[in-house]
């Protein structure tokens, strides 16, 4: 080969390196926190229940069946986006829905949720965000997929849209009940 | 104080150059106040046992990244994840944790990506060898071309020419 050609063919690669750099930040947030979580237990919890913080609901309470825990937040822009997907196809996963309410003010997210409807079937309040720390929650809205043994299964950051629920979540729930029959 | 060396500069600015040295006097007052006062409140006053512990935390909290802002450390960050995680940190301190425990206890969370520095595994080789390869592969592509330059002109005195025209077009 050409040695004149070298640091040509070096311009190229680099060339070649950074186009391949932004072709993949298109797809891939960097920001994006990979989960080191999925597939290990869900942390114990235990935290009082919106509407009534005088009842606690936690871990143990929900184990033997399957939930999907939605992080949400008054405060959260992103939130009001999947509010509505949520009221529409909640319903559709046939699991039950945790609402999780993250560093919120306890009359904002009453408001809230009076002003735009409950599709949860209980929500759980953590003010102090010890919890979403447990979970490693970095914002709203979040969504985890627990399994009937207390295993987190999938995280989905951002909000859910029809499309997640029905090629994201609705697939693993599926595989889910499939493994509970056996 | 401040109030006096404004009128007076209000009173001077009669000229258009004046003016807009007022103006930007105002909009570097502005700025700073910005700055000192975000620079405040991402501190959180939190009843250290003595300076020792104190500069311990601030240097633990500078190697943990804010998860919710770029390119910040979590001693820095203003966001309210940095200052539950600060809050944790410097729990975790006075229950007796060592650093490795808290950065072990972050990652269990949050993976590598809290941490600045990376550690060493499958995933992270080529982030930290790939600089020394990119070295290599430069030290060897001098190495090719001093051999090739310092072969015609040690071979026969006739090419000297030659090799004096390559230089040329290097």
């Amino acid at each position: 080969m050409n040695v004149r050609l070298l640091p040509f063919a070096g311009f190229v690669l680099v060339l070649a390196l950074l186009g391949f750099g932004i072709r993949w930040s298109e797809s891939h947030d960097p920001r994006e926190v990979p989960s080191p979580l999925i597939g290990k237990p869900a942390p114990q919890f235990s935290l009082p229940l919106l509407d009534d913080p005088s009842k606690k609901i936690g871990s143990a309470d929900l184990a033997g069946r399957p939930y999907l825990l939605n992080v949400f937040a008054s405060w959260c822009f992103a939130c009001r986006d999947e509010h509505p997907i949520l009221m529409s196809d909640g319903k559709r996963l046939g699991i039950k829905l945790v609402g999780f309410n993250y560093k919120d003010e306890p009359d904002d997210a009453k408001r809230w949720i009076a002003q735009f409807g409950n599709p949860y079937d209980v929500v759980v309040a953590d003010f102090p965000g010890n919890v979403a720390i447990d979970f490693g929650v970095t914002g709203a809205p979040e969504t985890f997929l627990v399994d009937a043994g207390g295993v987190i299964r999938y995280k989905y950051i951002s909000p859910i849209t029809p499309e997640v629920i029905s090629t994201e979540l609705l697939p693993r729930i599926a595989e889910l009940n499939k493994q509970a029959a056996r | 104080m401040m109030i006096g060396a404004w009128s007076s500069l209000a009173r001077r600015a009669s000229t258009p150059l004046a003016s807009s040295r007022r103006y930007f006097l105002a909009a570097l007052l502005l700025s700073g106040s910005l700055l000192f006062s975000s620079a405040a409140s991402a501190i959180d006053p939190l009843p250290f046992k003595d300076h020792t512990e104190e500069l311990r935390f601030q240097a633990l909290t500078k190697q943990l990244r804010c998860l919710v802002c770029q390119n910040e450390s979590l001693a820095d960050s203003n966001a309210p994840l940095a200052a539950d995680l600060r809050r944790d940190v410097f729990q975790q301190m006075q229950a007796g944790k060592s650093d490795d425990e808290i950065k072990a206890w972050l990652t269990a969370r949050y993976s590598d990506f809290v941490l600045y520095d990376p550690p060493l595994h499958a995933g992270t080789w080529l982030l930290w060898f790939g600089p020394a390869l990119v070295l290599l592969a430069g030290a060897a592509a001098i190495f090719v071309v001093v051999r090739r330059r310092a072969r015609p002109a040690s071979a026969s005195s006739n090419s000297a020419r030659m090799s004096a025209d390559v230089e040329d077009d290097w």
